[in-house]
C-alpha cells in the first residue's frame, strides 16, 4: 500500500508499523522524531503504530541552523 | 566577577549563544563553537533525507554533553508549524527547550508577533522552556513574559544582515523595563563591536549565527565575538563615565610651569 514519507510516495507492506519504515530507511533511531498525520508518535509507540493507506509520515532530525 | 546567565533556572557561564548553520564544513563549525566557548547551540529541525543512507548525524559533531542544544523553529511561518516543530524537536532529544521563531515575512524574516504569542502560550502550557525571537516592541515583550516565556530575544537587525544594532534606543528601553526574564539580543550582529555594544547596553546575552559562520575566517571571528561579548559585559559592569559635551581635563589645573 502507498503512504507518503517526507513528501515522497512510498510503497510499504500491509500491516507495516512505523519501526519498519524507520528501519528500511536505515536511520539512527535515537536521533530522529516521527510524526504521523501531524501527530507525534513517541519512540516507544513506533512498534505498535500500524500504518494505513494514504498516511503522511514526517521523519525529522536536527541540522545546522540558527536561522532559515 | 560576573555571575552566570540564568535561564529557566539553568546556569550558563557564557553569554554568547551560537547558531550552527551556514558553516562551510562541520570541522569549521566545531572549531568555531569551541573557541567561542559557548554553552548553548541552536539547531534546526528538518526532514531526514531519505536518499542519504549515511549514518553520519549532525549530532555526531555537537556533543550534547558539552553544549546545551537549543532546537529552533526556523522556517516556520505559522503558529501551527512552530508548535509541531517544537513537539518534534522535543522528541528527538527529550529536551523541552525551544528557541521559538514564527516568521511573518520572507525578505525581512521579521517575526509574526501574533503567531508568536499564540505559539508561546501553547508551548508554555505543554511544558516547554520557550525563548522567543521577536522585534523590539515593549508591549509584545510584556505579553510574551505574561505568557510564560523564559527569556525574550529582540532582534538588533534582520537575521543574517550583519547590520549591527539598529535599534539602540528601543533596546535601551527594553533593558530598563524588562527585569523578570533575561533579555538576549538575537539576530543582526555582524562583527565584534556589535556584540560588545549590545552587552554594554546591559542585555543579558547575545545570540548569533551568520556573523560568525559567514565571516572569512569563522574561527577567528568566533574568538572575536567571545572577546567582544566579554568586553561589553565588563564595561557595563564597570560603570562607564558619562558623556559630556565639553572637555574635562585629565591633568591637574594648577602647578603648570609659566
Amino acid at each position: 500500500m502507498n503512504i507518503v514519507v517526507n513528501g515522497n510516495n512510498t510503497e510499504i507492506g500491509e500491516g507495516s508499523v512505523i519501526t519498519d519504515v524507520v528501519h528500511s530507511i536505515g536511520l539512527n533511531t535515537d536521533r530522529i522524531a516521527v510524526e504521523l498525520n501531524k501527530k507525534i508518535v513517541r519512540r516507544t509507540d513506533w512498534g505498535s503504530t500500524t500504518l494505513s493507506e494514504g498516511d503522511k509520515v514526517e521523519i525529522v532530525h536536527f541540522v545546522g541552523g540558527g536561522t532559515v | 566577577m560576573d555571575e552566570s546567565l540564568i535561564i529557566a533556572g539553568r546556569e550558563f557561564r557564557s553569554r554568547l549563544i551560537l547558531g550552527s548553520g551556514k558553516y562551510a564544513s562541520f570541522d569549521l563549525m566545531v572549531k568555531a563553537l569551541s573557541i567561542a566557548e559557548t554553552d548553548m547551540v541552536t539547531v534546526a529541525v528538518r526532514r531526514v533525507n531519505l536518499n542519504d543512507r549515511s549514518k553520519e548525524s549532525f549530532l555526531d559533531h555537537i556533543d550534547p554533553k558539552k553544549y546545551h542544544i537549543l532546537p529552533n523553529t526556523a522556517g516556520c511561518y505559522t503558529t501551527d508549524d512552530a508548535v509541531r516543530t517544537a513537539m518534534l524537536a522535543r522528541e528527538v532529544l527529550d529536551n523541552n527547550w525551544i528557541k521559538l521563531e514564527v516568521i511573518g515575512d520572507e525578505r525581512t524574516l521579521f517575526p509574526d508577533n501574533q503567531g508568536l504569542l499564540e505559539a508561546t502560550r501553547i508551548l508554555v502550557k505543554e511544558g516547554f522552556v520557550v525563548m522567543p525571537y521577536f522585534n523590539d516592541d515593549l508591549i509584545v515583550a510584556r505579553r510574551l513574559i505574561d505568557a510564560g516565556a523564559a527569556a525574550v530575544m529582540p532582534l538588533a537587525a534582520p537575521i543574517g544582515s550583519g547590520l549591527g544594532i539598529q535599534n539602540l534606543t528601543n533596546l535601551r528601553i527594553l533593558r530598563e523595563q524588562i527585569t523578570e526574564v533575561p533579555l538576549i539580543v538575537d539576530a543582526g550582529v555582524g562583527t565584534a563591536s556589535d556584540a560588545a555594544l549590545a552587552m554594554e547596553l546591559g542585555v543579558d546575552g547575545v545570540l548569533m549565527n551568520t556573523g560568525i559562520a559567514g565571516a572569512n575566517d569563522p574561527v577567528a571571528m568566533a574568538e572575536a565575538m567571545k572577546l567582544g561579548v566579554r568586553a561589553g559585559r565588563l564595561a557595563h559592569l564597570a560603570g562607564r563615565i558619562p558623556k559630556k559635551l565639553y572637555a574635562s581635563a585629565s591633568s591637574p589645573l594648577t602647578g603648570a610651569i609659566e
